[in-house]
């Protein structure tokens, strides 16, 4: 397997051009379906933009022989996407994944050239006959971990090392820090802006720096797992992002939320297989299985387990949703009335934040 | 601020410089023999794959950094051939170095994602760097000593030897440095090992020390920082270390105020900060003189050819 992704990488431009050809010929009754990927960061990172490709390794898996995948990694968010995009699309591929909220627009417009090809972009909102975006709802996650913080935490302090100030990422901080104060009513979130999703010196220095300023607990809405490192050096306590981290910090890492595309992707491929896909949005969590917790480290206390497992349940089961009223953001303003949930339209244009965090 | 806040904001502030410190000290001693490498970025990937690679497999990260120092010295060799021999434009020829550094650091570190090593250890013994407030002197590992004594060692090769001077006229006047007899191919094949060695070294920083991992672009452009760090320098040794330090400090403080809390300045105008310290350096250096040149070496960039 490995083989295969190293001959791909180094010659993808020739290789993406040339197999075409040479698979139509071998091809007695049906070529394998092409699925292509655009991955924002390096599959190296061990985080997001790995979890994407342990999605298409999954359907490798699945189907074999009946399909090809490949995929562009290192793809700068923007107009630039357009041509990784386009590249995709003209190698042949009929189902192609665009991977990050910055390849929006890009993918829009590249669909809008190849009405036959079927476009499936990830952490969006705009959709076209031929573009589907799907999502998972993090902050479902953020809500079980900030459960586990509010109980571990002595100084009642955590440190979220951020990327950008987007929807996704705001509301997983407000997510987080709303399970945390349930539990820990004098709760602080400390927020530093990181600006990238991937700069591990800088990660790792952000985590200082809010450790620095009192933070026990440390997590991360950034792609590499550097954050669980300088926590593990600090010994303090933090939460891997995107894919269970142990690895980098066994005393620090408490447990993760773990990205797991997989079962997604083979469905949508079977659905182009059969002829029947169409565009959509679904933005699936707990319950579907696209979100899942890590298993927890030792250090975790009995009170925040049951707490952390009562969260989990709850959601799956739809009796508790991480933003229930009465909620007021830092101006005061009532955003949510008592009792009642925050809508998915809410959710994903969420510009504000709750008390008690510093961002 | 508490005194144990202002320790920690220090440490975190010269284990950021230091890779920068590496890495530009190793492009100016290049540039001074009037070689333009830009693959720093691409020699660290090697340095810093290279390290961890070794390190990982024989658990000594005292033979990792060796490894890391080789690994720089190989890179920048590919350079050396094509830019000095075949006399290829160097711009090019660094710039393709770098690409090159990062599709074979993520080739050579595919088997390596995911797994971690023991943090490079401080020199001294606990007591001293373990000490709270000692160890902002005595705290450091051997990388962080090593370039602080580079320093002073490239700035009295420079000014107070007599190889140092013949390095420096190979970069001001190569014909006259040719004319006189000195091998100015040769010296300058050195003068990019050495870029290439510490180009490694700093590379080796991330995976050794800062974050003891392997996961692709690691260095995440620290090579660029590291060039415009020799520019700001005016390929003066002394002044490479203050500017190393001035953007080690920005960027720490950037994150730090941000913790602290701070919200007067937006993230952007933080982030942005150490550009426009270069930019005005810069600036200021030229307003300081009529011609606006800049102290580089009269042959920077320049293919030299014996014949």
């Amino acid at each position: 397997m490995t083989s295969i992704i190293t001959r791909r990488r180094l010659t993808f431009g020739a290789a993406a051009a040339s197999t075409l050809p040479i698979l139509g010929r071998g091809a007695s009754a049906q070529a394998p379906l092409g699925v292509g990927f655009v991955y924002v960061g390096p599959i190296g990172d061990h985080g997001y933009t790995w979890t994407h490709n342990q999605g298409r390794l999954a359907l490798e898996k699945e189907y074999g022989a009946k399909i090809k995948t490949s995929f562009i990694e290192n793809v700068a968010e923007g107009p630039d996407a357009a041509r990784a995009i386009r590249q995709l699309a003209q190698a042949g591929n009929q189902l192609i994944f665009t991977t990050s909220f910055g390849f929006m627009n890009p993918t829009i417009q590249v669909a809008k050239q190849f009405p036959k090809i079927h476009f499936e972009h990830a952490t969006g909102y705009m959709r076209a006959e031929n573009v589907a975006t799907y999502d998972a709802r993090f902050y479902e996650g953020r809500a079980v971990i900030g459960t586990i913080a509010g109980h571990m935490s002595k100084t009642g302090q955590a440190g979220y090392v951020a990327s950008f100030p987007i929807p996704e990422v705001v509301m997983g901080i407000n997510a987080f820090h709303l399970a945390a104060r349930k539990v820990n009513p004098n709760f602080k979130t400390k927020v530093v802006w990181c600006s990238t999703w991937y700069d591990p010196a800088k990660e790792a220095d952000a985590a200082k720096a809010l450790i620095d300023q009192g933070a026990d607990m440390i997590t991360q809405h950034t792609d590499s797992a550097a954050p669980l490192q300088a926590a593990e050096q600090r010994s303090v306590f933090a939460f891997g992002q995107a894919s269970d981290m142990k690895s980098f910090a066994p005393k620090a890492h408490l447990s993760a939320i773990v990205d797991d595309w997989s079962g997604y992707y083979i469905k949508r491929v079977k659905d182009v297989m059969d002829g029947n896909w169409k565009s959509g949005a679904v933005w699936h969590g707990l319950k579907e299985g696209m979100v899942k917790i890590a298993p927890y480290n030792d250090a975790v206390t009995p009170a925040a387990r049951a707490a952390a497992d009562e969260v989990t349940k709850g959601i799956i089961a739809g009796t508790l949703h991480p933003f229930t009223g009465e909620l007021k953001d830092q101006k005061g303003a009532v955003r949510l009335k008592a009792g009642e949930t925050a809508s998915d339209e809410m959710l994903s244009k969420m510009d504000w934040y709750v008390d008690g965090i510093q961002a | 601020m508490t005194s144990a806040m202002l320790v920690s904001i220090l440490m975190t502030l010269i284990a950021a410089s230091t890779p920068l410190l590496l890495a530009a000290l190793g492009e100016l001693i290049a540039e001074k023999a009037g070689v333009l490498n830009l693959g720093v970025e691409g020699m660290m990937l090697c340095g810093a794959v290279a390290g961890f690679a070794v390190a990982f497999s024989t658990g000594s990260t005292g033979i990792g950094l060796v490894a890391a120092a080789f690994a720089g010295v190989a890179a920048s060799m590919i350079f050396a051939v094509l830019a000095l021999s075949l006399m290829a434009n160097q711009v090019a020829t660094g710039l393709a170095l770098t690409i090159f550094g990062i599709g074979a650091s993520s080739l050579i570190g595919a088997g390596f994602v995911g797994r971690t090593i023991a943090r490079l250890q401080p020199v001294f013994p606990a007591a001293l760097s373990e000490h709270p407030i000692l160890r902002v002197i005595f705290g450091h590992d051997i990388l962080v000593y090593l370039s602080l004594a580079l320093v002073a060692g490239v700035s009295w090769f420079l000014r107070r030897t007599r190889p140092g001077l013949i390095l420096r006229a190979v970069g001001e006047n190569d014909a006259s440095a040719h004319a006189i007899g000195y091998p100015v191919v040769a010296i300058r094949y050195a003068a990019v090992a050495f870029g290439g060695a510490l180009a490694g070294l700093g590379g080796a920083y991330f995976s050794l020390a800062l974050t003891p991992m392997w996961a692709d672009r690691l260095t995440a452009g620290r090579g660029w920082i590291a060039l415009a760090l020799v520019v700001f320098s005016a390929w003066k040794p002394g002044r490479l270390l203050l500017g190393a330090y001035l953007f080690g400090a920005v960027m720490t403080l950037e994150l730090q105020l941000k913790a602290a809390g701070v919200t007067w300045l937006a993230p952007e105008v933080l982030a942005m900060a150490p550009y426009l310290a270069t930019i005005a350096v810069l600036t200021m250096m030229s307003l300081g003189r009529k011609t606006g040149r800049l102290d580089a070496p009269a042959c920077l960039g320049k293919p030299f050819s014996a014949s």
